[in-house]
């Protein structure tokens, strides 16, 4: 990028391989200024308002649909017998896969050594909490007697039972647990020195309070920088198969069973590709708007954008390979009921979905072969939107046109969500961008520490020694 | 051995090389018992300070090994000890069956031990340090280096010291305050 004309919204200009990660002209008290001014400014921006009063508005119908559904039972819902899952595993292997960009930027390009990490990480491991967060939900609710959902955990009880330890579901419920726990630590960790900024810079008694006691008296010593790397660096190898196994096991809730269009090998790697993919496309989908309403086109560059476009081109085509692949193993197998479902998919009752899902995560993806398209962030924007539509797409066709059809013609069945499927599924996302709000506002969403080893003035020139 | 009067003696520098550079000469000069804190990591600091090796790795196998045997343990104990179930005959200790929770809670008690053990090891949370007596210490988290000589050191001298820390052209030194 040319260093005179930092990147706007309108920036078409082709950043040259390996253009800087931060713009020109920062020190680390402008850096430091930048992002925690963010947070530290007594007037609120109207617009804050008014996306999280609509987002509020949302999480009240989620809380209403929650107590409805609490009051007269899941039959609100338009899951029954033969499909008996329904929107609610939908949404919840749709945010769970959403959820694993935060981690998989964070971890996995940390160890890779991918610095333009950096300034997207913080606010991706946020989206990976809040999604996360609203994952879990729905397998709770979808329990039917959610007061209950301490019996998957191993308690001593009364009743002298344990879990099914060979049941993909208690699998589902370690994993999700230690996920979610794992991301908060990485989450909070990575806040910890940020927080001392705040603390030392807020205006406020308040203000100095509160991020002081969440800080924990964290002052920047030397030897404390040392095993906070260690920690931050062992927790991200430890991240780093964790997040693989996630979406693992989430896919054994599926491929365990004897469905047909379930039982399939190829479901662990598509689902982890896939989870990856929805993943970037949510990051990308809050990182446009944020870097613009912000004006953070300095942190998060066109060149971080190209590279997450990169990124969701490479999962989008592993996905493809997973789509192709389930419909070349159908016909090789000569199953019968697994040809039936593959072509019931394309041209069932649930057809259009079928190619709701093709075209936004096979077709869509393939427009960022072209640099001109990864410079242009609308056209990223659209590409993103798409495919996150496409990828629940991909989980309803998954979910219910296996369960529709089964190996009987007496246990066919149609699947319709009523209106209270999909405002549980509305709500959530209100209650997803609730908590993104918050954390913009309170939170910084750049980690300021990470970004000041970015300026070349953090190098320790060695004809010091 | 008495308290010293003051903490210790801080000084302020504008840049990471100077630190650098001061840290490594006060280690020459035979201070041990003393502490640099800079806005970011920076790994030619700690080596300075002569601070190398910590014991976290080690915390962390542990706790990952202990995750691993509580997750197995806890099924095995279930499935073989307390309810055996025979299904169709098949063995009680279906292995394979116990890796996916073994291996999260492996996971589980690696990372809980990697964070918990930082902070216990860097004894946080830590509401009060003298450090925070300095006002322009605030700036340690922002753009500005320090190096702080304990008064324990065994060649702590207020005022030596003093004059040894100003000879390394710090931006300001400061006595720190219990």
């Amino acid at each position: 990028m040319n260093p005179e004309q930092p990147a706007t919204l309108e920036t078409k200009e082709i950043p040259p391989e390996g253009a800087p990660l931060i713009g020109p002209g920062y020190t680390f008290g402008s850096v430091t200024d930048k992002i925690s001014s963010i947070v530290q400014t007594r007037s609120t921006p109207r617009g804050w308002w008014v996306g999280f009063g609509i987002s509020f508005l949302l999480v009240m119908v989620l809380h209403y649909a929650i107590a409805y559904l609490l009051f007269e039972g899941v039959g609100i819902w338009g899951i029954d017998i033969p499909v008996a899952w329904g929107m609610a595993i939908v949404n919840f292997v749709w945010w769970i896969g959403i959820g694993h960009a935060g981690t998989l930027i964070s971890a996995i390009l940390l160890l890779l050594h991918q610095k333009w990490r950096t300034s997207i990480n913080r606010f991706a491991e946020a989206m990976t909490l809040f999604a996360v967060a609203c994952a879990g939900l729905f397998p709770l609710l979808h329990m039917g007697r959610p007061w209950f959902g301490y019996w998957l955990f191993p308690y001593p009880n009364t009743m002298d039972l344990w879990p099914q330890w060979r049941s993909p579901l208690v699998w589902d419920v370690f994993a999700v647990s230690t996920y979610f726990t794992v991301s908060l630590l990485f989450w909070y960790i990575g806040l910890i020195p940020d927080l001392a900024t705040l603390r030392d810079r807020s205006p406020s008694r308040v203000g100095r309070i509160v991020y002081g006691i969440m800080a924990m008296g964290w002052r920047g010593s030397a030897r404390h920088w040392h095993r906070y790397e260690v920690a931050y660096l062992l927790l991200a190898g430890l991240a780093t198969p964790l997040v693989v196994s996630v979406h693992t096991v989430v896919s054994f809730d599926f491929a365990v069973a004897i469905v047909p269009g379930w039982h399939s090998m190829i479901f662990p790697p598509y689902f982890v590709a896939g989870a990856l993919f929805a993943g970037f496309a949510m990051v990308l989908t809050l990182a446009i708007p944020i870097r613009a309403i912000y004006g953070l086109q300095d942190f998060i560059t066109m060149r971080h954008l190209d590279n997450m476009a990169k990124i969701l081109l490479a999962t989008g085509l592993m996905v493809t390979y997973g789509y192709v692949m389930e419909g070349f193993m159908a016909w090789y197998s000569g199953n019968q009921f697994d040809i039936y479902v593959t072509l019931n998919r394309m041209i069932g009752a649930y057809a259009p979905w079928y190619w709701v899902l093709i075209a936004c995560n096979c077709l869509a993806p393939q427009l960022v072969w072209f640099k001109s398209m990864r410079q242009n962030v609308w056209v990223l924007f659209v590409v993103a939107m798409l495919v996150n539509l496409g990828m629940w797409a991909e989980r309803y066709v998954i979910v219910v046109t296996s369960l529709h059809r089964d190996y009987l013609i007496s246990s066919w069945g149609m699947y319709y969500p009523t209106v209270w499927d999909w405002a549980t599924f509305v709500g959530t996302i209100g209650l997803f961008l609730c908590l993104m709000f918050l954390f913009l506002r309170f939170l910084p969403m750049i980690s300021i520490f990470e970004m000041r080893t970015l300026l070349p003035e953090a190098k320790v020139k060695e004809e010091n020694s | 051995m008495p308290r010293p009067p003051i903490y210790g003696l801080l000084a302020e520098f504008g840049d990471a090389n100077a630190l650098v550079v001061a840290t490594r000469q006060a280690h020459e000069k035979g201070y041990r018992l003393m502490d640099a804190y800079t806005p970011f990591p920076i790994e030619e600091v700690s080596e300075a300070l002569g601070f190398r090796k910590t014991r976290l790795p080690l915390i962390v196998l542990l706790g990952g090994i202990l995750g691993c045997a509580t997750g197995f343990g806890m099924q095995y104990y279930s499935a073989v000890i307390s309810y055996p179930l025979n299904v169709g005959g098949r063995p009680f200790n279906s292995w394979p069956a116990f890796i996916p929770i073994t291996f999260e809670m492996t996971i589980l008690g690696a990372a809980l031990s990697a964070v918990l053990g930082m902070l216990a090891l860097n004894g946080l949370p830590m509401p009060y340090h003298p450090m925070f007596n300095v006002p322009r210490f605030a700036l340690a988290t922002r753009d500005r280096f320090f190096l702080c000589i304990e008064a324990r050191d065994p060649l702590f001298d207020r005022e030596q010291t003093k004059s040894f820390l100003r000879s390394l052209m710090p931006r300001e030194v400061t006595e720190v305050e219990h």
